[in-house]
């Protein structure tokens, strides 16, 4: 069998102690670039082989499910273009000196860490075993604390240990799952816990395990009330690792409970014994209203940018928790539409802090005047927040609309469009500041095309997939009936 | 049968949690986490218990081995807890360079102080 | 054919968009391309009326978000109108800017170019739309692009001038617009333009007055009471900006919309039978006799004007509520003469603005004698909002009444436009009685040396005086009109 599964989530993990052993910056930042755009294309050709059959790579050879092994349908194939996709557009990005704060000299370990967190994050995706989704998952996780670190300033240091905390109870909660789970079926391939566990599933055991796993995602996916550390770790980050992170590692955890809640334990166990939605529901409202609220009171836009993120997840998991395949594909589709609309954001406010030296609301004041280019970005990607037509985050909102309604839930199609008005205020507060205030005395200009191409790439896609989604919509239409059906 | 271990599985693990979030001192919150990742490899090495069984280890003449499958995990994860525990320390190191201090609460209040 | 040309007219003011941006630096070269666009775009829409008139469909199709529901376009008779109507009144406004802005000596006259042009490509993707996903996509760009020009002097005044529009206009669009185009896909399972609607048969009885209510105090731009406080707090913008977007292409785009739904998402027949409109005829009655009753009271020029598009505007809401066929071409015909008519009073406004500093009605007098052409320009506007011939605005008032006596019951509303028209000639008449009969104030800021005429720039009175003979045009050419919207009355 071909061995491009594994080659995907493999190569950057080759690139990376090469990456450690040449420590000439440039030679590593280019090593990085060629892996990661290698490892889009791989990921592409995965995605239009995984459209007509799933793919099953046995690692080494051991046949599941005692042997390990990658399972690459749509939904993930197309995780793993995101992914790729996001290093392939943030890596080239900037010049590098001005983003980061490690010396010269010490490069090269930025670039390490940099494809160890690609790797893990491809390796959760496609994997189709449930431990190795822990081990992938530290990986990310250990390489993603160490690339906050490296923010300016000390507030990074101490981002980055919050952090640690939280993701480390978080990933241990999911070993604790897995553990019970292997504990009453056996086996930790996910397909065959699928099949195992109906005959175990009205054990207390395996509800604790779900408890577990559910509490354990809901930490990495930044779930209200577990959302503590999203917005130092995105605000004290370097802007290319806060895009970088911004973008695939909620997105990679939200795939993870996506799997765990209909891939292994069905929609009828997640929404009929469980009950999840009662818990998920309320938690999803409540990010969405007070995740939006702090946004609009923030004086630095990365802060923003951060909070806005976790109003924008509280949308993914209220898809999720409407138990209908319109919400599961809103939800599905607004992984891929924020996935670009942040990472383009952080990006716009990448090239601003190249030009005003901050990422403070009060030093964007008259930008309108200074890069009118890149505030055009900052707004388009502000009207994907928003939801406005002809942006790919009103593909999202449709969708999850269209859910509630068709439940005949008018109360939460109401409360979703009222959110979506406290985006408009945070957006316009931000665009306001640059229109409306004087720009102080300083070079005007846009940013080098080494930095306005990358980010501009991303807001383009953003206007190009809110108009042609055959792409994301209908796949994320198919994954969802797909996945409702389980179980 | 007794769930001896089971439940000092379980007191490890608040023990664990406890520390984390009622201590102050950075280099006591790795602690805790340190403690509370222990107590898990404790659980998956008694799931993979068989009664009766022997370390997983071979050996002439003995019929039933204990499921030596968690063991195996185990051993990924100890190395997982290495790596947590080290990078937490590297950073409490580097927090103790910028701010004089590893104390929580004192970094807050010097954080709240500067800027905001 | 036809398409080709639709699709030319429609991409033409995003193409100057990009063309004012590129010559920046050469304000001449700039403006002149803009009148020779704006040319051409009225030419294009202009050559399909041909096809439109005889039927046939003229259609294009332009991106796919959902399954099942496109991006594209479909004109249909008022959707030509209003094409018309904006496309036509781009060339003199545009000119008219040129003056105005020049005279005035605005700065950012590129940024404001640019937006204008945006503008109006929103709002011919508004009147070519084929379904409701498509008129709300450039409903909202026309929204965001007019902001710009509202904010336009960047002063405090205009900041919250944009905020209380973005307020308002988003807050409605999202949360009622949007709900009610939405709850129309869940239950018609289409949201296509069809003659006759497509609720019937598809909906509860109990969700047909919701649901209007929704699109109608959805459309933010209808400036129905009490979402209309957006349009008078607009007047901060340069005037340009209020006569086009305000007298024409942004409120004319919100009428469209409720008319468009009335008659081809609801179904006047389906109305009709349902009472459902009932409620709405109140309302919009109400607005036109509350606003008319405000402009009489409201000392500052363009303040007056405003509240006269909000009665106005209310005319067009009532014709679509009436839901007879004599209402609905009523109030398609008054698209025409409104946007004819406003236009040239705004222009009066700010011509007198630019040359003689004066805002308010108060210090207007004696300005007739001075100003002769500009001010017979505003009597001659004013005949046609009030509603009496011989101009256009004569031929849509009687229609509108005309549909307001199919129905018994709705035999009062003649009498709310009758009592609307004679408040109209108490906010208006007084104006030009003031400028030609009254001695003039002397001004210590800016006194006036010598008898004899001093009129505005030329690029402001000429567009003024050539909306103004339109007025009259536009009564000769009504019952063309008139012929061409039949279809929407079902006929």
């Amino acid at each position: 069998m071909s061995h491009l599964p594994v080659l995907c989530v493999l190569l950057p993990l080759f690139a990376a102690p090469i990456a450690l052993l040449v420590r000439h910056r440039h030679v590593v930042r280019w090593m990085a670039i060629l892996v990661a755009w290698a490892d889009l294309a791989i990921a592409l050709e995965l995605l239009s082989q995984a459209s007509e059959a799933p793919i099953h790579y046995w690692l080494g050879g051991w046949a599941p499910p005692l042997g390990i092994e990658l399972v690459i349908d749509e939904v993930n194939a197309f995780l793993l273009v995101i992914v790729t996709a996001m290093a392939s557009v943030v890596l080239p990005f900037g010049p590098g000196s001005a983003a980061l704060a490690i010396p010269d000299g010490r490069r090269h370990l930025f670039y390490a860490a940099f494809l160890l967190c690609m790797c893990g994050l491809l390796g959760i995706s496609a994997t189709g075993d449930a431990f190795n989704v822990f081990v992938f998952l530290e990986v990310t996780s250990l390489s993603s604390y160490t690339l906050i670190a490296l923010g300016k300033g000390r507030r990074a240091l101490m981002a980055a240990f919050s952090y640690l905390v939280m993701g480390t109870i978080g990933g241990t909660f999911i070993l604790i799952g897995v553990g019970l789970l292997y504990q009453m079926t056996g086996t930790l391939n996910m397909a065959d816990l699928a099949e195992r566990l109906p005959a175990v599933m009205e054990t207390r055991t395996v509800l604790v395990a779900f408890g577990f796993l559910v509490c354990g995602s809901s930490i990495k996916l930044a779930v209200f009330p577990l959302h503590q550390w999203l917005p130092n770790a995105y605000s004290h980050a370097p802007s290319m690792v806060s895009a970088f992170l911004a973008s695939t590692a909620t997105k990679v955890s939200y795939y993870v409970l996506v799997r765990v809640l209909f891939g292994i334990f069905g929609a009828a166990f997640v929404f009929g014994t469980a009950k999840l939605h009662w818990l998920l529901l309320p938690a999803s409202l409540a990010a969405m209203f007070l995740g939006s609220l702090a946004a609009i009171f923030q004086t630095d836009v990365k802060r923003l940018l951060a909070y806005s993120s976790i109003a924008q997840i509280g949308y993914m998991t209220l898809g999720l928790a409407m138990n209908s395949v319109n919400g599961l594909a809103g939800g599905l589709v607004h992984l891929f539409n924020h996935a670009l609309t942040k990472g383009g954001l952080f990006l716009v406010v990448a090239c601003v802090t190249w030009r005003v030296g901050s990422s403070k609301l009060d030093d964007f004041a008259g930008l309108g005047k200074r890069m009118p280019l890149t505030v055009l970005a900052f707004a388009i990607g502000g009207f994907s927040l928003i939801g406005v037509p002809g942006t790919a985050g009103f593909i999202s909102k449709w969708y999850l609309v269209t859910a509630a309604l068709e439940k005949g839930w008018l109360w939460l199609a109401i409360l979703i469009l009222l959110s979506s008005l406290l985006a408009v205020a945070y957006v316009f507060r931000v665009l306001e500041v640059c229109w409306f205030r004087e720009p102080p005395e300083g070079d005007s200009g846009e940013p080098p095309p080494n930095m306005w191409i990358p980010a501009w790439i991303l807001i383009g896609a953003t206007i190009f997939f809110g108009l042609w989604t055959d792409l994301t919509g209908s796949v994320a239409e198919r994954a969802a009936a797909f996945l409702m059906g389980v179980g | 049968m007794s769930l001896w271990i089971h439940e000092s599985v379980v007191v490890l693990m608040m023990l664990g949690l406890y520390i984390v979030i009622a201590r102050d001192n950075l280099v006591k919150k790795v602690m805790g986490l340190s403690i509370f990742q222990v107590s898990v490899i404790l659980f998956y090495v008694a799931v993979g218990k068989v009664d009766g069984g022997t370390a997983p280890i071979l050996g002439e003449g003995i019929e039933v081995y204990s499921n030596p499958l968690p063991h195996v995990l185990m051993l990924t994860a100890i190395v997982v807890g290495i790596a947590t525990t080290a990078l937490g320390l590297a950073l409490v190191l580097r927090i103790r360079e910028a701010y004089g201090t590893t104390e929580e609460d004192e970094i807050v209040a010097m954080d709240r102080g500067s800027a905001e | 054919m036809a398409s080709t040309f639709m699709l030319v007219a429609f991409f033409l003011p995003l193409v100057l968009a990009g063309v004012i941006r590129a010559c920046d630096k050469v304000p001449n070269l700039r403006d002149g391309l803009t009148v020779v666009f704006a040319a051409c775009t009225f030419a294009c829409v202009a050559m399909m009326v041909p096809a439109v008139a005889a039927g046939e469909t003229v259609q294009a199709t332009l991106a796919l978000p959902f399954d099942g529901l496109s991006i594209g376009f479909r004109v249909e008779p008022l959707g030509m109108l209003f094409a018309l109507v904006a496309s036509g009144l781009w060339i003199p406004t545009s000119l008219y800017a040129f003056g105005y802005m020049r005279g005035h000596h605005e700065e950012n006259q590129t940024r404001f170019f640019m937006c204008f042009a945006l503008a109006i490509f929103a709002a011919l993707g508004i009147a070519f739309s084929a379904n409701l996903l498509t008129l709300f996509l450039f409903y909202e760009v026309l929204t965001f692009s007019t902001w710009p020009l509202v904010t336009h002097h960047q002063t405090e005044a205009a900041k919250k001038a944009g905020r209380v529009y973005l307020g308002i206009l988003v807050f409605t669009s999202v949360c009622f617009l949007l709900l009610g185009i939405v709850w129309t896909y869940v239950q018609a399972g289409t949201l296509d333009f069809v003659n006759g609607g497509i609720l019937e048969g598809n909906v509860e009885p109990w969700m047909v007055p919701v649901l209007l209510a929704l699109f109608a105090f959805g459309t933010g731009k209808a400036a129905l009471m009490p979402f209309h406080r957006w349009l008078p707090n607009a007047m901060v913008a340069p005037t340009p900006v209020s006569a086009l977007l305000h007298a024409v292409a942004v409120v004319k785009a919100g009428v469209f919309t409720v008319l468009k739904v009335v008659v081809y998402t609801f179904g006047i027949d389906f109305l009709t039978m349902t009472s459902a409109s009932d409620w709405l005829k109140w309302v919009a009655a109400g607005t036109i006799l509350i606003s008319s009753v405000i402009a009489v009271t409201q000392d500052n020029l363009k303040a007056r004007l405003a509240y006269s598009t909000i009665s106005q505007l209310a005319y067009i809401v009532l014709g679509a509520a009436l839901a007879t066929s004599a209402a609905v071409i009523g109030g398609g015909l008054h698209i025409a003469m409104h946007a004819m008519g406003k236009i040239t009073l705004f222009f009066v406004a700010g011509a007198i603005m630019v040359h003689t500093h004066r805002k308010k009605v108060s210090e207007l007098d004696g300005l007739g004698r001075r100003m002769p052409f500009t001010f017979a320009a505003f009597f001659i506007a004013s005949l046609s909002i009030i509603g009496l011939p011989p101009t256009g605005g004569a031929w849509s008032k009687w229609f509108l009444a005309l549909g307001a006596t199919s129905g018994p019951e709705d035999q009062v509303f003649v009498g709310v436009f009758m009592a609307s028209s004679l408040l109209s000639i108490a906010y208006l008449m007084p104006i030009v009685g003031r400028g030609f009969f009254l001695p003039e104030k002397p001004d210590p800021h800016h006194p006036h040396h010598g008898e004899g005429i001093d009129e505005g720039p030329l690029l402001c009175v000429a567009p003024l005086c050539a909306t103004a003979l339109g007025c009259f045009a536009l009564f000769l050419l009504a019952d063309d009109i008139r012929e061409f919207l039949l279809p929407l009355g079902g006929m």
